[in-house]
């Protein structure tokens, strides 16, 4: 009757099938946590009817006249926008389960030590992409639309996921390091905020004091947006054309993405590790 | 063979001002199949210690094996063997009982088929299979702490450590998981658990380690301990302050107590107590003495040593809380 543990299984496989043990837990839970997903639409739904419908009209998009275009402008924006906030969704989770002793009871079975971190990545990844398919309906009812075909589209929501993916890790990061769900809730928000204005996503860079141009035309935020733009063949509007962002929308867009979880997703593990409740 | 040994064991907790010690240089050695049962009050060192045994924590000095196995340098070993229920039930709200113990199988690298089993075997002993599919947000503690336990077992492990197993729980839930630990150790399982209570300890244990401020200050079973304190003792308030040392001197002579070290008397709350090793028989002797001299008695009870008579006595002070961070 007894079970016998395998004695050796390859380290990969076990990674994988770790993950994906804790990916289906999540999954389990969104359904049972419809809150979560009203929380999470409801913001971007009111940034969409806010900016096209109140302050789009006194934002003038150079290079594109007519009330539409500021819409077509917006949209990537507010796409961007969600998914960064997918910080918040890996960081709350993380920190609710290390204040519940979670953490700890994963910490001591004989599982892969990126299991919880990458099934929780994954899990609020399925979540996010669910998201996005609801803003994207939302796009659609306030008359965005993309003109490059289905493939540039299907590739500008790839990056926007591949974004999303890389702030899972951040949020994941601060998830364990912070005591409570509260705390991880505002850290993981806080500086957002600033973050996403000083970019492209509401205000076309034109528009801003020229000091603070090419911050935000670096900024990572900005070139997920303008790869989206470009990908979708929306107004894109730069304040130094011949600039690499603006030039490389694409591959910027890519070596953020690259460059946040090479740095998030190391240092996240690491944490796990020696994460303890208390 | 020790199931558990661990030597000279530190670990301290560095704040940005302070520096808790939570571990002071603690011995620990549980033959296999044996309970050893961790006693102190809050802030002791208990959880510490289950943390670093189990390799959720690194010591700063000293080592401990498990079966054999370093746990910091053969921690995966090590996870593999034991079983671990901490001092908050740790499962997961959302999902049911059957999905929680699902998933720890799977992370026991079970086969999905092999974890299923086990949790219908793991339900069906410890009573959960009725409630299996509702979600743990509306179980009671009780059942909150026996599904906790069950998913420790999963791997069949040969060593337990269960912190603080009846901490919050109502006297009927304690009784159960008492029954569900004591029918691991008749398979076989060595186990280390922490608790707050001498009683729990004496139920539970073969033998007892004290602690406190993160050192072990006795050692040795119930009973050893016990006998440290003077064992059971009785406890009077007379009516009348005039009677008091009248009542002590009939008593240490009925009773045959010969070490007036071990009764004592408060004149000005009119109380005495005296070692009782005959338990209730000694109160019945202690109220017809009484009665015989015509002394009123106000208040009479028998008093089984708690962990805190048996603070007071090894340390001299009261088991103090310390702060948690
Ligand atoms: N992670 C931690 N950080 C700082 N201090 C800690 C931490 N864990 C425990 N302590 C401190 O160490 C001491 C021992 O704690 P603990 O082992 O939890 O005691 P017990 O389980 O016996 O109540 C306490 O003073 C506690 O505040
Ligand atoms: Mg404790």
């Amino acid at each position: 009757m007894s079970v016998e543990l395998p004695a050796r299984v390859n380290p990969i496989g076990r990674a994988l099938s770790d993950a994906g043990v804790l990916a289906w837990r999540s999954l389990k839970r969104f359904p049972r946590t419809p809150d979560m997903l009203i929380y999470a639409t409801i913001q971007p739904i009111m940034f969409v009817l806010l900016f096209a419908y109140v302050f789009g009209n006194a934002i003038p998009i150079p290079g594109f006249p007519g009330a539409r275009a500021y819409r077509e402008f917006l949209m990537s924006g507010i796409f961007a926008q969600t998914m960064a906030f997918a910080v918040a969704s890996a960081s709350v989770g993380l920190a609710d389960d290390m204040s519940k002793g979670l953490i700890d009871r994963f910490r001591s079975l004989p599982m892969a030590r990126s299991g919880v971190i990458a099934g929780r990545v994954i899990g609020d990844l399925v979540f996010n992409a669910f998201v996005m398919l609801i803003m994207v309906l939302c796009g659609f009812i306030v008359g965005w639309r993309w003109h490059n075909g289905f493939g540039q589209a299907l590739a500008a929501f790839a990056i926007l996921l591949l974004f999303a993916f890389a702030m899972l890790w951040v949020g994941a990061l601060i998830g364990l390091s912070v005591g409570s769900a509260e705390v991880a809730a505002s850290a993981g928000l806080i500086w957002l905020f600033p973050l996403t204005f000083l970019s492209n996503a509401f205000v076309p860079t034109p528009n801003l004091p020229s000091g603070l141009q090419p911050v935000a035309e670096w900024n990572p935020i900005s070139s997920i947006v303008a790869a989206c733009r470009h990908l979708f063949g929306n107004p894109s509007p730069f304040a130094s054309p011949d600039g690499f962002p603006a030039q490389h929308p694409v591959w910027l867009s890519l070596i953020w993405c690259a460059a946040i979880i090479l740095v998030f997703a190391p240092l996240a593990v690491r944490k796990y590790r020696s994460a303890t409740t208390h | 063979m020790a199931a558990i040994e661990a030597t000279g064991l530190v670990k301290t907790f560095k704040g940005r001002k302070t520096a808790v010690k939570a571990l002071d240089g603690i011995d620990l050695d549980v033959p296999e199949g044996t309970v050893l049962g961790l006693l102190g009050p809050n802030g002791a060192g208990k959880t510490t210690a289950v943390r670093v045994l189990t390799t959720l924590l690194k010591p700063d000095a000293g080592t401990a094996r498990v079966l054999g196995h370093d746990v910091v340098k053969e921690a995966d070993t090590v996870r593999s063997l034991v079983g671990l229920s901490g001092q908050y039930a740790a499962v997961d709200e959302l999902l049911t009982g059957r999905e929680n113990l699902w998933m720890f199988g799977r992370l026991y690298r079970l086969s999905s088929r092999q974890a299923k089993q086990r949790a219908e075997e793991l339900l069906a002993t410890f009573d959960l299979t009725e409630a299996a599919d509702r979600t743990l947000k509306t179980y009671s503690g009780g059942m909150r702490r026996r599904l906790d336990l069950a998913g420790s077992l999963i791997a069949h492990p040969k060593v337990l450590f269960l912190d603080e197993p009846t901490t919050g729980l109502d006297p009927r839930s304690r009784l159960d998981l008492w029954q569900i630990i004591r029918d691991r150790v008749r398979e076989g399982v060595t186990i280390l658990l922490t608790t707050q209570y001498l009683e729990e300890a004496d139920e539970l244990a073969d033998s007892i380690a004290v602690v406190d401020h993160g050192s072990v200050i006795a050692r040795g079973t119930a009973d050893e301990l016990k006998a440290k304190v003077g064992g059971e003792r009785i406890e009077v308030v007379v009516h009348d302050q005039g009677d008091t040392v009248r009542a002590l001197e009939l008593l240490t002579d009925a009773l045959g107590i010969a070490d007036p070290e071990a009764t004592t008397i408060e004149e000005h709350t009119r109380r005495i107590t005296v070692p009782a090793p005959g338990g209730s028989s000694a109160l019945v002797d202690v109220i017809r003495t009484l009665d015989a001299a015509a002394i009123r008695i106000a208040d009479i009870g028998l008093r089984r040593p708690t962990l805190d008579d048996v603070f007071l006595t090894l340390t001299g002070h009261e088991a103090e809380e310390k702060e948690s961070l």
